[in-house]
């Protein structure tokens, strides 16, 4: 009884850790969209170049949030 | 009557068992290690995942003849107005080749690498597809040994890159960039060390992997969760319209998983080929 309940402690852990995970690339995320938002507005010419780097920033940032995903299953 | 079956084929096509208990059963790690269906308890078991697999690569690989085919008959005719199915294969084709290849690499080493770029967007595109398409429901992609071996295909190729490119060169210029205070090097070889060289490969092939798995899991929860709250015993009127709305939640996700499988190859291309830009350029 008592390691089932610690199991599902650890499982609620595992939940409450990827949401402090989430936070970090959210933000970043958010930086990386509205920075180009903000630079297509103001070089529209740009925007496909611009576009391209986004898509790489995002992936850069989104990263740290699948790895905080994935480290559940590592550590479980 | 025909919603509900209509639900009912969805919950079957989620992957679910089309019993409803009274407990709700959220989706597990489980989905992603279904039963074997030929071969088991060997290196060589097959299971739905690998099946999906090996009809995306046959499908693949029966477009690509068929296109190269077009593509020779019309060249040889001097033929210019393409049919449907050739412009197709051009559009495509074109978009790794101009938007990807050309764009970062530019035209002599974009076209140096194109094969690799292009084998790369397909198949990651092929494989993610299948996790939308209705009775196969679960992407290729979402088992990590796929993206492990597309991850070290650009791996090594941005290696043999920059060594055909600069020599031994190309691992000083890799880890000790110009113009960083000496005290601060060692610091510096081993960031660079860690991200360039052990990073890299591992974020595209996880990347890929944990999109897929995400994806995948909120659907399954999507769909269950609709089967759970019209079918389960406990079923009243209210959460039935509860199921409603998961079941539209799920239908928006769905939608969501073409644009993110379609992202998913196109970054995963881009990365690498901008990995191999990076190890070709002369300065970092």
């Amino acid at each position: 009884m008592a390691v089932q309940e610690t199991a599902l402690a650890i499982a609620h852990l595992g939940a409450l850790g990827y949401g402090l995970a989430a936070i970090g690339p959210g933000i970043g995320v958010g930086l990386v969209v509205s920075k180009t938002i903000e630079s297509i507005a103001r070089q529209p010419e740009l925007a496909s170049k611009l576009q391209v780097t986004m898509w790489l920033g995002i992936a850069f940032t989104e990263a740290l949030a699948l790895i905080g995903l994935a480290t559940p299953f590592i550590f479980a | 009557m025909l919603l509900s079956n209509a639900l009912n084929l969805a919950a079957t096509m989620a992957g679910l068992s089309a019993s409803s208990g009274d407990e709700f059963e959220p989706p597990t790690i489980g989905e992603f290690f279904p039963q074997a269906i030929l071969f088991p308890n060997t290196i060589f078991e097959m299971n739905r995942i690998m099946m999906i697999r090996i009809l995306i690569m046959v499908l693949l690989l029966v477009i690509f003849s068929l296109w190269t085919s077009k593509f020779r008959k019309a060249y040889k005719n001097q033929q210019f107005v393409p049919s449907r199915f050739q412009l197709m294969g051009e559009i495509s084709l074109n978009f790794v080749r101009k938007s990807i290849a050309h764009e970062q690499l530019g035209e002599k080493d974009g076209d140096r690498f194109l094969p690799l770029l292009a084998t790369t967007f397909f198949i990651v595109l092929g494989m993610n597809i299948t996790g939308i398409i209705p009775s196969l429901n679960i992407s290729g992609t979402s088992v990590i040994g796929l993206p492990i071996v597309l991850a070290a295909a650009a791996y090594f190729t941005f290696i043999y890159a920059g060594i055909k490119k600069h020599g031994g060169h190309f691992f000083k210029l890799a880890l000790i960039p110009d113009g960083v205070p000496k005290v601060f090097l060692p610091l510096v070889f081993l960031i660079e060390l860690l991200s360039t060289f052990i990073l890299r490969p591992v974020t595209l092939a996880l990347r890929l992997t944990m999109n897929m798995v995400a994806g995948h899991l909120l659907l399954v929860l999507c769909f269950s969760a609709t089967q759970f709250f019209f079918f389960s015993p406990l079923a009243e009127g209210f959460t039935k319209a509860f199921g409603a709305g998961t079941f539209l939640f799920g239908f928006v996700f769905t939608l969501f998983e073409i644009l993110v499988a379609f992202l998913q190859a196109y970054v995963f291309t881009l990365l690498a080929t901008v990995y191999i830009q990076l190890a070709l350029a002369d300065e970092h």
